[in-house]
């Protein structure tokens, strides 16, 4: 089932959990990743 | 043996792929734990674990449903370890984000996000890979240790469950947007 917006014969929580998912998903990266990304972008172990 | 240019393009290749997976890890450790700051805690511990391990990985399989696996066992750990709570906190319950919920009228998210910290942890982590991240029952079953036929359950108790909170059984929706604390 892959995320996507309603269908029209589920319930409606079944299109709300996808929403709130999705939510998250489109959500930018935090500050707090940054930290994470430069460790990454160096290539070395973390 | 691979050379110094074959592991740096390798490198990229994975860093490039996990960093395409961090806002579904991000969703996924949210659902779980309903906590938004220990949710990103855990996805970076993931990723790093990811990155760590990427020697194990195989290029060209399934990034999203290995990291997963990486960031659920994590989270099983933590839960060991710290025994944390897992009751929504007060930025979540101040989400009041508000959707058209396709038949049923409005349905706040905040909603969605309370009913779903009401599952039993072994259905929720079932319901949010197969009903919101997407992956196969095939593919839920591995990333939960589990067989297919219990994760099949699992999401159908889940299914019951959330109906019954969410759309109309009046005796499981007591106190729907009851304040919490803690």
């Amino acid at each position: 089932m892959p995320p996507a917006s309603g269908r029209g014969d589920e319930p409606g929580w079944a299109g709300g959990l996808r929403k709130l998912y999705n939510s998250v998903v489109d959500e930018p990266l935090p500050d707090s990743f940054k930290d994470l990304l430069k460790k990454l972008d160096g290539g070395g172990d973390a | 043996m691979p050379d110094r240019t074959e592991h740096n393009a390798a490198d990229e290749a994975f860093r490039l792929e996990l960093l395409s997976v961090l806002p579904h890890l991000r969703a996924f450790a949210r659902g779980l734990s309903g906590r938004p700051d220990f949710a990103d805690d855990l996805v970076q511990e993931a990723a790093i674990k990811a990155w760590t391990a990427r020697e194990r990985y195989t290029p060209g399989t399934n990034m999203r449903a290995w990291t997963f696996a990486i960031l659920r066992n994590h989270y099983l750990s933590e839960l060991r370890r710290s025994k944390r709570s897992t009751d929504l906190d007060e930025g979540a319950a101040e989400r009041m984000l508000v959707m058209e919920a396709d038949q049923e009228g409005p349905l706040h998210l905040s909603d969605m996000e309370d009913a779903l910290q009401k599952l039993a942890p072994e259905r929720r982590e079932a319901v949010l890979l197969i009903g919101a991240s997407g992956f196969s029952y095939e593919e839920a079953a591995e990333i939960a240790g589990c067989p297919i036929g219990t994760m099949k359950s699992r999401v159908a108790r889940a299914r019951t469950d959330l109906a019954r909170m969410l759309d109309g059984e009046p005796e499981l929706t007591a106190e729907p947007r009851a304040r919490r604390s803690g």
